[in-house]
């Protein structure tokens, strides 16, 4: 599942960010902003793929680089949000 | 106002004629209503006429008493009646009443270094016939242009590039290391231009060009060490600074032509627009831009000043259709990549002017940097002042204050991402470009759309904010932060991109002459001295200037906040009833390939998610990859391949005068 999730993620990142350079040699762990893979508006374009994909919303206060800043910290974030869905609609 | 050119040629006795034809028909634009030559010995002069001040008389070049001393000159002298009775006291004959042969005489008095006590904007040429020499010189803060090329005993001048190409033997190529640079800063650095070996004379310098070869030298330099050093009552000095921009501005209402004002509703232009209309000119004409859309226009506070100061007022009313389409005419203009399309409107703008028979206007440019008005200065000291507790979280909420429009128009969500970009490099404070290290930077991404090649080109250059650290004065680092950040701002960006990109070069590509009264060198020496607090009060900016105003324009206009110029981007090319086709094949990967500066492959992406997006980018940087990518591939095929992209037909009338 993580793992899944950790290659979507990755897949639209390069897609959408880096418009399709695979060779930049993206770490799951590099952070989008420090890095700047990213800009701060960009932001928004990677939540709106993480509702759409995962069907949840990304509430206010997870908005933030700690969840949101690197591959592995996006996809840390998307499982445990499922698995809170999960366990709420359980 | 006018257009100059030249070439000094100690390889041969005759620069060729039908060259300097060439180089004065592709900068006609800039002075349409005469045509002159000088050729004489190793030396021809060129010169197209926009005329100001003696409109029978005034024609270029012109010349000493015995005609050994000889001028080609664009620009102004402001204050020439002052400087030609002390001429004339001394002895020196006039046969015009220009201000063009004030040089002349100056020169035959004080030999090159002549600028002393000359109030002006302007770029010249002046070649000595007796000493065999030519001397370039240059405003102190870069209003006018100046360009040269010069290799083994030959010289060429232009105030335009493309008049330094009409030349076949100049080769014309792109520098990456420059573009490299302007995708960082926005801006080529110092005597840098787009061109490699092409060079210009820098702000406040100037050159002496003989057999022995060109030597370039400083007679006067932007300096904050005086910050500070004024510390009479703050109402006296806004007393003081009105009295200066009053004359500042009444020197500058001289000219033989009628003279108009750029009106944007903001502080300076209304200040400026007050002091007209008060003392010199009840029937002020004045003139400004307006957006269909509405986050760029400010009409509203347009009408307030056109309302209160009872101006006659036109604008125009610029769409992102219209900015698209005339934008590869302000690319050729400009000769440099643009990240943003402001110059664009500025282009309508002046053709306004132009249609309305005006050949000059009073402008409010300046300002902002003197006076510190933009908010890179306001963000510098709330990162001091957030680096002094990295950890605090109230701190950094001052930036919501700060850029109240990014942070509700992007969404209020995306909050702690911006903290997050305004926290790069926090505690860097001792670094001289601390001001603008964040914006670099996040310019600078903007390189991972270069190509291989281009990354291997710029790979050995020193890092951008070092090469900057070696050009500052040797006491940069006891200023004031503020003075500091100040003087990045100007010494990068206001010659080489809002005086030219945004100035010179948009309203002289329709025959308009700019005239800033901001940018006197007293206006500036004044500012310059004041105290950091008077300049920037808190997070006030523009303080002084505020005091100033305060019994000249209405205070809902003095006290309204700064509103950054922009103007559509994406939208401008890729909106719903834009005609693709005129930057498509700019963007195809055929194209990119070939002239090498791009991936071909990230640029189609770039394409194909503005498309989908129907035109929208909502990333700054991909907007600014998007015009920064098109216009260097418009130079490219311009100036490289299809030179002159916009051909000139023969001048006629052309003065020539031979010795």
């Amino acid at each position: 599942m993580l793992d899944q999730i950790t290659q979507q993620v990755r897949n639209f990142i390069i897609e959408n960010f880096l418009y399709g350079d695979v060779n930049r040699g993206l770490n799951d762990t590099d952070f989008f902003l420090e890095q700047g893979i990213i800009d701060s508006t960009g932001v928004l374009e990677l939540v709106g793929f993480l509702e759409q994909t995962y069907s949840f919303k990304v509430e206010d206060e997870e908005l933030i680089p700690e969840n949101l800043n690197s591959i592995a910290l996006v996809s840390d974030y998307v499982t445990k949000k499922l698995q809170t869905q999960n366990a709420g609609s359980n | 106002m006018c257009g100059i050119a030249g070439i000094i040629d100690f390889t041969s006795n005759q620069p060729d004629e039908a060259v300097l034809r060439q180089m004065l028909g592709l900068i006609r634009h800039r002075g349409p209503d005469a045509f002159g030559i000088y050729l004489g010995g190793n030396a021809g002069l060129a010169h197209a006429r926009l005329s100001i001040i003696d409109l029978s008389g005034g024609d270029q070049p012109i010349h000493n008493e015995d005609q050994t001393v000889w001028v080609v000159y664009n620009g102004e002298i402001f204050n020439y009646p002052e400087l030609r009775e002390g001429l004339e006291a001394s002895g020196h004959k006039f046969y015009t009443r220009t201000d063009t042969e004030i040089l002349a005489h100056l020169y035959e008095d004080r030999g090159p270094n002549l600028f002393k006590d000359v109030n002006g904007q302007f770029a010249f040429a002046i070649w000595d016939r007796t000493r065999k020499r030519l001397v370039l010189g240059r405003d102190r803060l870069g209003i006018r242009p100046l360009f040269y090329y010069h290799a083994a005993g030959r010289l060429l001048f232009g105030s335009e590039v493309k008049s330094i190409f009409a030349d076949p033997r100049v080769p014309r190529a792109i520098d990456p290391k420059v573009i490299s640079d302007i995708f960082t800063c926005w801006a080529p650095l110092g005597e840098d231009t787009t061109f490699k070996d092409v060079h210009q004379i820098k702000p406040g310098h100037y050159a002496v060009f003989s057999t022995e070869g060109m030597k370039t030298y400083p007679y006067w330099q932007l300096s904050f060490s005086e910050s500070g050093s004024t510390n009479r009552p703050i109402d006296e000095q806004a007393e003081e600074l009105k009295e200066l921009l009053h004359d500042a501005t009444r020197i500058r209402l001289r000219a033989d032509v009628p003279v108009g004002a750029y009106l944007s509703g903001g502080l300076d232009s209304t200040y400026i627009t007050s002091v007209v209309k008060k003392s010199f000119n009840n029937k002020l004409r004045t003139f400004s831009v307006a957006f269909t859309d509405g986050r760029f226009d400010e009409t509203l506070f347009q009408q307030k000043a056109v309302q209160a100061l009872e101006t006659d007022h036109s604008s125009i009313l610029c769409t992102e259709k219209q900015i698209g389409e005339i934008f590869p005419q302000v690319v050729w203009h400009s000769e440099a990549p643009l990240l943003r399309t402001a110059p664009a409107p500025l282009y309508r703008l002046s053709k306004l002017v132009r249609e309305n028979n005006f050949k000059v206007v009073l402008t409010g440019e300046g300002s902002d940097e003197i006076f510190a008005g933009y908010d890179i200065f306001k963000e510098d000291k709330v990162r001091r002042f957030w680096a002094r507790q990295p950890d605090s979280k109230i701190r950094p909420m001052l930036f919501q204050k700060l850029y109240p429009d990014i942070f509700s128009a992007t969404d209020t969500r995306n909050r702690p991402f911006l903290e997050n970009f305004f926290g790069k490099d926090l505690t860097q404070v001792d670094s001289p470009g601390y001001s603008h290290l964040i914006r670099w930077e996040n310019t600078a991404h903007l390189h991972s759309f270069f190509s291989k090649e281009m990354q291997e080109t710029i790979a050995g250059q020193q890092p951008f904010a070092d090469r900057f650290a070696a050009t500052l004065p040797a006491d940069f680092n006891a200023w004031d932060p503020l003075s500091r950040a100040q003087y990045t701002e100007m010494s990068i960006f206001l010659s080489n991109y809002l005086l030219s990109s945004q100035g010179d070069r948009m309203a002289m590509a329709n025959a308009v002459e700019g005239r800033y009264p901001f940018l006197d060198y007293r206006v500036v020496e004044f500012a310059c001295k004041l105290h950091p607090h008077h300049r920037l009060h808190v997070l006030k900016e523009k303080y002084i200037l505020r005091r100033s105003a305060a019994d000249l324009i209405p205070p809902e206009l003095a006290q309204r906040p700064k509103q950054p110029y922009r103007a559509p981007i994406s939208r401008c090319f890729f909106g719903r009833d834009c005609d693709e086709d005129l930057v498509a094949d700019h963007f195809s990967e055929d194209s990119v390939r070939r002239n090498g500066y791009f991936d071909p492959a990230k640029v189609t992406r770039l394409i194909q998610k503005c498309r989908k997006q129907n035109g929208s980018l909502s990333s700054e940087r991909e907007n600014m990859a998007l015009v920064g990518i098109l216009s260097t591939q418009l130079l490219h095929y311009m100036f490289i391949d299809e030179f002159p992209f916009y051909p000139q037909d023969e001048l006629k009338d052309v003065k020539v005068y031979r010795q």
